[in-house]
């Protein structure tokens, strides 16, 4: 049962991506591509080559795998709604922080070891900016863990009820905003990068991967797409009531593309936000969880 | 229960926040016009049982905070053609840090005074927290019009401090204090107009030298 959540994590989450560029295409008035789409580039990119930079020592070739071992590890830790996580035990999102915080590390390793300036310079603003995103994503699991009592993720999130929204509505909302904002800036998506940009001087997470192809590419956006759907799994857990009840999970499901959808929204409707910019805005939503973690307390 | 008491409460701590992380004069204005309406409904919702004369008060305090001042401010920002906030003296980031280490402080500190019971004092922390921004937006911001608004979150603040103790003031301090408010906001709005003939900036850093 408990191991339903992962191959659902598994399976599913390009599909997300999809529903992301769908309703980025509808805003937009175009008809989009297909919903399988992302599935069909990852079969493309694996049945290709690779090529590797001369000045390379390997890391190049290092990073995508070990991105990818780092993410699915943390599907492990994330449960979907009714269906807790394979494994569960307190401070575990401590491991999910790092374990992705790893796979981040990883990546820019391989971007530096390209020996491309360009990917040299997204991999330092990856890293400026993951290091101002970690604090409001601890102060928001704080929030959570005061507010429910519990240490864990898969406790945090499943023992949020209509009873917490009633009473703490405030500071859930403010987890919701923050934690969404550090969703964005961590999966590289508008207002704080642009994932369809090419032009170097201005795109972070593109940058990064510039020199990968073939299978490198492949496990780098399935690696995306995973690290997209497990943070969407955590907002929308918060907003889903507990139970084991299998129309829970059809609902949270639908919360996943709604959240997919929000996304697509904030994409169509703003410009990506100059860089000095970014950092105000990851500043801001550590105050707001912060603040989410303060109401917690004096309550 | 979520009640419409801490849902003003909320919104008083946000438009704190916001004045301090956000560089449009615009949107600053209607920004500090909320928190007026937001400190003026505080009374009506907070005070049980309501008198006729906090009623009008509170009324006052609404159409001036809500109306007149942002309609005051957003003339003579049209008048200054300034739009936003270039380099204050203290940085958004760093102002918007101070601000939530100041809202802790007040909690703190509100919790030992000697006032009545928990929702007074989280109240007065609150009012506490508004003047600090408002002390903090005076002394960090350039612009003359931000200096105008500091000084107004800043009277809201001392507004805040006023509804908790509201039954121990006479009505004539709190009207006093209202007109002084209308009188300096009007006389602040037509002197940036003024500094703004003369010098065609309003940076306040450069009015070192301003004789009589």
């Amino acid at each position: 049962m408990s191991l339903a959540a992962v191959i659902l994590s598994l399976l599913l989450s390009p599909l997300l991506l999809s529903v992301i560029n769908r309703s980025k295409a509808l805003l937009a008035g175009r008809r989009g591509a297909p919903v399988l789409q992302p599935y069909f580039d990852l079969v493309r990119l694996l049945k290709k080559g690779a090529v590797y930079s001369d000045v390379s020592a390997g890391l190049v070739q290092l990073a995508p795998v070990c991105n990818l071992a780092a993410l699915m590890l943390c599907a492990l830790l994330v449960p979907l709604g009714p269906l807790p996580a394979l494994v569960h035990f307190q401070g575990d999102f401590i491991l999910l922080a790092y374990l992705m915080g790893l796979g981040r590390f990883v990546t820019m390793l391989g971007a530096l070891d390209t020996g491309s300036s360009f990917e040299g310079m997204g991999a330092s603003r990856e890293a400026f900016f993951a290091a101002l995103a970690e604090p409001a994503f601890f102060l928001a699991m704080a929030g959570l863990a005061k507010m429910t009592n519990c240490q864990s993720l898969t406790g945090m999130l499943q023992t949020i009820s209509i009873q917490h929204w009633q009473h703490n509505a405030p500071s859930l909302l403010l987890i919701l905003v923050a934690f969404f904002l550090v969703f964005l800036a961590e999966n590289a998506r508008i207002p704080v990068d642009d994932p369809t940009t090419h032009l170097e001087l201005t795109m972070i997470h593109e940058v990064m991967i510039l020199d990968h192809s073939g299978p490198d590419l492949a496990m780098i956006e399935y690696g995306v797409a995973l690290k997209i759907w497990l943070m969407a799994a955590i907002a929308a857990s918060i907003l889903v009531p507990p139970g084991t009840n299998p129309l829970w999970l059809l609902l949270f499901l639908v919360l996943m593309a709604l959240i997919g959808g929000l996304v697509g929204l904030v994409e169509s409707s703003m410009a990506r936000l100059r860089l000095i910019r970014v950092p105000q805005l990851l500043i801001g939503a550590g105050v707001f969880a912060g603040l989410a973690l303060f109401l917690e307390f004096v309550q | 229960m979520l009640t419409l008491m801490s849902l003003l409460l909320f919104l008083l701590v946000l438009t704190n926040l916001t004045l301090l992380g956000s560089s449009r004069l615009a949107f600053c204005i209607r920004t500090v016009a909320l928190q007026g309406v937001v400190l003026g409904l505080i009374p009506l919702v907070g005070l049980q049982p309501l008198s006729l004369q906090h009623g009008l008060l509170s009324l006052t305090a609404i159409v001036l905070k809500g109306g007149v001042f942002p309609w005051l401010l957003l003339r003579s920002l049209q008048v200054a053609r300034v739009k936003r906030e270039v380099e204050p003296f203290i940085g958004f980031n760093v102002s918007l840090s101070i601000g939530f280490f100041a809202l802790i402080s007040s909690v703190v500190f509100a919790s030992k005074l000697p006032f009545g019971d928990n929702k007074d004092s989280l109240i007065i922390a609150l009012a506490l927290f508004t003047m600090i921004t408002g002390l903090l937006l005076l002394i960090s911001r350039r612009k003359a019009l931000s200096m105008v608004l500091g000084y107004l979150v800043l009277e809201n603040g001392i507004y805040g401090l006023g509804a908790v103790v509201a039954d121990h003031i006479p009505m004539v301090v709190e009207f006093g204090v209202l007109l002084d408010v209308w009188v300096a906001v009007f006389g602040m709005g037509i002197a940036i107009y003024q500094i703004n003939r003369e010098f065609d900036h309003t940076d306040v850093d450069r009015l070192t030298e301003l004789r009589g």
